[in-house]
């Protein structure tokens, strides 16, 4: 098979293995004519738990080891959330929090 | 009324647009570097829509991958999603004909923006959430393409924007520990990931720390659901 086809068949494959991620519970639950309570339940705490998983998950490469590492993204989360907590204006929140890590990695560590 | 409904979702789906534009650029050089152009970065961000995923696709094309080895991989990385969806049930399902889209859109990104059930006084919901979900897939889309056209040509360092997502967690995470007085759940996501990111390691720590926070939130639930949650 050619570079291009392989290609065009790894990212259908990879189409289809993400919507199935996301489908899954819909088509698993299915068209019921009410949510089941525990998945209400679910819809109300697991916003609150995903978000501290996701931002785990994107600090997961910090090396607890490495000084360089863990400084600039404590003080990039620091800022960010200290800035929001001033604030409260995300886009203020982000953009600060991302020039100050941008300006450690790339300035002093 | 039907532009004061795509402007608010594009306020909205502001502090997405420059992480998903730069690292859609990202992607489009890694893409470029592997030896295909930007039409196939539109392609692939078209299809498939899931920014960390897709980072993970260029080795596997670049490395001939098989179809087994691609779809576990996929299934895999992309594990979380079905959290989101769960999380989301109750507010899709009555989305209609905007349904598929809004599940096929549902990033982790466009998850945390919308994930708090808000949406502006006077708009059509679904049709809100839907353009905001969209802003989000043309961000991509557009930097994957500049990404394909740029090829090594960045105009500046861009070393540490990824952090722009992070970011973003972090102000909604800040958000809703200030929004209720009921923690725990907002502390056992954090605690439960940091717990198996220690024991699993960085490569597979998702997946089992879903199913932790998945036991922790049932066995939590009588306790919860007296009411702690409210706004």
């Amino acid at each position: 098979m050619s570079n291009n086809a392989h290609a065009m068949l790894l990212i259908l494959t990879m189409t289809a293995g993400t919507m199935a991620t996301r489908f899954l519970p819909f088509l698993l639950l299915g068209d019921k004519r009410q949510t089941p309570p525990f998945i209400v339940y679910l819809g109300k705490v697991l916003p609150y738990a995903i978000m501290g998983m996701l931002v785990v998950y994107c600090l997961k490469g910090v090396s607890l080891t490495e000084i360089s590492s863990v400084l600039p993204a404590v003080l990039g989360v620091g800022i960010t959330a200290g800035l929001h907590l001033w604030k409260r204006n995300t886009l203020i929140s982000i953009i600060g929090g991302t020039v100050a890590y941008m300006l450690l990695v790339q300035l002093v560590f | 009324m039907k532009t004061s409904l795509v402007k608010t979702a594009f306020v909205k789906s502001l502090p997405v647009m420059a992480g998903y534009i730069v690292l859609g650029i990202g992607f489009g050089i890694l893409l470029g570097e592997a030896g295909f152009g930007p039409l196939w970065a539109v392609l692939f961000s078209l299809f498939v829509f899931a920014g960390s995923m897709q980072f993970v696709g260029v080795s596997l094309i670049s490395g001939g991958a098989s179809v087994l080895v691609t779809a576990v991989t996929t299934l895999m990385v992309n594990a979380r999603h079905i959290f989101y969806s769960v999380s989301m049930y109750d507010i899709y399902r009555e989305a209609g004909k905007k349904k598929p889209l809004l599940i096929f859109t549902l990033t982790d990104e466009t998850y945390s923006l919308l994930c708090d059930g808000k949406t502006p006084e006077g708009a059509d919901p679904h049709a809100w959430r839907l353009w905001v979900s969209l802003f989000n897939y043309s961000y991509w889309v557009l930097g994957s393409f500049l990404g394909g056209l740029l090829g090594q040509i960045i105009p500046f360092d861009t070393t540490g924007i990824d952090f722009s997502m992070t970011a973003l967690f972090v102000t909604v995470f800040v958000e809703q520990w200030t929004s209720i007085r009921e923690h725990r759940p907002s502390l056992l996501g954090v605690g439960a990931t940091l717990v198996c990111l220690m024991i699993f390691g960085q490569e597979v720590f998702l997946i089992p720390s879903m199913v932790l926070i998945t036991l922790a939130l049932t066995a939590l639930r009588p306790s919860l659901e007296g009411g702690v949650l409210h706004e």
